[in-house]
């Protein structure tokens, strides 16, 4: 596509411009494929949403567990009535 | 500041010359060159165009980065929130301090937990770790440190060792012995040799191996039986404040922020910087990987806390408020990932709904800044260590 095109060499030109400006920190970026990386922002949020409502119900700060699971939770003391 | 000569990662004959010399490692168009400077600039100069000057490529150079970023604006179809709009809004949490633990001589710089869950290793500008068990509040060992702000501790992954490290420049693994009476700092072994503090470190995955940060601008990985270096990254052009492993159990990443705003993504193995994120506005005081690995949260000090996609290659998410203008020092997340745990200078923990971006409470109870916030392995308790010298256990 042209588009991909153009930013390929685009991304070539602006790599060898900072080698000419004499830049310090020559940055190599590893592509696995243009058209697969970078991901579209949907695409990854959607795998964050759907990591976090896996894990949510396991998650105890989250969801909170009673207080008779919870190390940390001191258990009330029995009252006698 | 920073003097590092640190462009020539291998030495030998150069493509171009012939000499032997330390040799610069490029990719042009996806091919490797191993050039030595010389011929690097050479063939630099040897580009430049009749007409051309410094000044012009700048300026070509800056406007194609904006195209560039053009371009990639048109691949940021949605927003993170826009997506979680759909997701249920969280029910107020219930969290309280249930254990502070006093103790400490001075401001508590740094906190880590033991995979055990119970226990926590803390340092503090008075020289001093101690190892605490949090169910019991028992400190069951104290080291002394020959330097005062111990910026960074942590425990290893067998429970037998804690490193440390700050201001003397180095970290130090020092075993942890059963035997009550047995004086610590004695078996203390330096590992790390930095020219500047040791902001942060952490072991790999083994007892074997721990990867530090320093003000020098570095990090390195080393090895902790003989002390060796094992691979440095370059990169940085300020001090580095932080580090964070990639937490799956093959993984070879992790991602360092610093002063120079900037967080990125390094290579175990090679060195390489993989990825650079540069969206804050002030420095970077910590950096922490999502549960999945997929995607960190960085904390700065211009207030806000931002939560940056790998995949997506791009900041998904900015986490502030108006309310909110002290510098954030630390972030963690809790064990799903929907919570984000913040601690600010202004002495509160605010906690982020990391999805859809709004503030879901706020923890009070300490009195001075917090230092560092840390969620238990088990994802059952918050630690926060503060300069008020103590640590608080929220669950």
């Amino acid at each position: 596509m042209s588009t991909n095109n153009n930013i390929a060499q685009a991304r070539k030109l602006v790599e060898q411009l900072r080698i000419e400006a004499g830049i310090e920190r020559i940055k190599v970026k590893q592509y696995f494929s243009s058209l697969f990386f970078p991901l579209l922002v949907s695409k990854a949020a959607a795998d964050l949403m759907s990591y976090c409502d896996q894990h949510a119900r396991s998650d105890p700060l989250l969801v909170g567990v009673p207080t008779s699971e919870n190390p940390f939770k001191d258990k009330k003391p029995c009252i006698i009535l | 500041m920073c003097d590092q000569t640190f462009m020539a990662a291998t030495f030998g004959p150069c493509d171009s010359c012939g000499k032997a010399s330390p040799l610069m490692n490029i990719y042009i168009k996806s091919e490797a060159i191993n050039y030595c400077s010389f011929c690097v600039e050479m063939m630099a100069c040897q580009q430049l165009q009749k007409g051309e000057t410094l000044q012009s490529l700048k300026k070509e150079s800056d406007s194609l980065k904006k195209k560039l970023e053009e371009e990639r604006g048109k691949l940021n179809d949605v927003e993170l929130h826009q997506v979680a709009e759909k997701v249920e809004v969280l029910s107020s949490l219930s969290i309280k301090t249930r254990r502070v633990l006093k103790g400490h001589g001075n401001k508590v710089l740094c906190v880590d937990w033991c995979k055990d869950k119970r226990r926590l290793v803390s340092s503090s500008q008075d020289g001093k770790a101690i190892v605490w068990d949090a169910f019991t509040l028992n400190k069951e060992h104290g080291v002394t440190l020959p330097c005062t702000w111990v910026m960074a501790c942590a425990y290893a992954p067998s429970g037998c060792a804690v490193a440390c490290g700050g201001l003397d420049n180095k970290c130090s693994v020092v075993p942890l012995s059963l035997d009550k009476n047995e004086n610590l700092a004695a078996k203390k072994k330096s590992v790390a040799m930095h020219t500047n503090y040791v902001s942060g470190c952490t072991f790999t995955n083994s007892d074997m191996q721990l990867l530090t940060s320093s003000g020098d601008g570095t990090c390195a990985l080393w090895d902790v039986e003989s002390g060796q270096l094992l691979q440095s990254f370059h990169g940085h052009t300020a001090d580095v404040l932080s580090l964070d492993l990639a937490p799956s159990e093959t993984g070879n990443t992790f991602v360092s922020g610093g002063c120079d705003m900037k967080a990125n993504v390094w290579d175990m193995r090679s060195g390489q910087n993989i990825q650079s994120f540069e969206s804050h506005e002030s420095d970077i005081n910590c950096v922490r990987y999502y549960p999945s690995g997929d995607a960190f949260a960085s904390a700065s000090d211009d207030a806000t806390c931002r939560f940056y996609d790998l995949r997506a290659d791009r900041e998904v998410a900015v986490y502030q408020k108006d309310s909110v203008i002290f510098g954030a020092s630390s972030v963690d997340f809790s064990l799903s990932g929907r919570l984000l745990f913040a601690g600010y200078n202004d002495y509160t923990i605010n906690v982020w709904d990391v999805l859809k971006g709004t503030r879901v409470s706020i923890l009070f109870g300490h009195e001075n800044r917090v230092s560092r916030v840390r969620v238990s392995p088990d994802g059952t308790a918050l630690c926060s260590a503060s300069w008020d010298n103590t640590l608080r256990i929220w669950a």
